[in-house]
């Protein structure tokens, strides 16, 4: 599973992308909790998730999103595009 | 319908009289979008988006307008990268027999583009950069075109 990460998420990750095995996860809330034990980068970055937004094989959803059939899972801020 | 994200800047009279041409439209509406600069001393905008996702976002945005609304075209242009205040950072048009269509369209267009297409932007402020922070009356819009079922 490709992770990516955009904006200022990216730039406190220090990558704009790694690969995750999802075995063992079922949601994207899984998925998080196990990101922010991966280092404090991670866990600075996902400290607030009320200004994080997560997109699934690139359609915006929810931390209650299950990860089955994802390939590619995506975090970062609110749009500002326009 | 054509949607495109680049670099490169645009010709907004171009496209517009393109969309004007062959007389199916009686109204073609414009907007555009240029970095605010002057007071806020803003000295540059980037512009980051989500490559793949951004292009397939602003298509589903330009084919429900098409399927609200009466449109012999529609038309979604958007810049990325590093921009200075004055420059053009993105144009929506729409073009329909009658202005009402063409007028609604394009302010939907804006206001689902700002909350559902996946760019963003980073100020520079006297040598310091910071992200720009999305705007609550964004959602706001965006929530008064209600959901489309199915």
């Amino acid at each position: 599973m490709k992770i990516v990460y955009f904006a200022w998420l990216r730039e406190r990750i220090g990558e704009s992308e790694e690969m995750v095995d999802a075995a063992g996860m079922t949601t994207v809330a899984d998925l998080v909790a196990h990101l922010k034990g991966s280092s404090e980068a991670h866990a600075l970055a996902f400290e607030d998730m009320a200004a994080v937004r997560v997109a699934v094989n690139m359609k915006v959803t929810d931390l209650d999103a299950p990860l089955a059939g994802a390939e590619e899972v995506a975090f970062f801020p609110p749009m500002t595009g326009g | 319908m054509p949607v495109r994200v680049q670099t490169d800047d645009f010709d907004l009279g171009a496209e517009a009289e393109a969309l004007g041409a062959g007389g199916a439209a009686g109204a073609v509406v414009t907007f555009t979008g240029h970095v605010r600069g002057g007071d806020a001393d803003v000295q540059a905008m980037t512009l980051e988006h989500y490559p793949g996702m951004t292009e397939a976002a602003l298509a589903e945005i330009e084919t429900e307008a098409m399927s609200r609304w009466p449109l012999t075209g529609a038309l979604i242009i958007h810049r990325v990268g590093r921009l200075s205040p004055g420059e053009r950072i993105m144009m929506v048009a729409t073009a329909s027999p009658h202005r009402a269509a063409a007028f609604e369209a394009a302010e939907f267009l804006m206001d689902y583009l700002k909350t559902r297409a996946p760019f963003w932007k980073k100020e520079e402020i006297n040598g310091e950069a910071r992200w720009v922070d999305a705007r609550e009356a964004d959602d706001a819009a965006a929530a008064r075109w209600g959901d489309k079922a199915g």
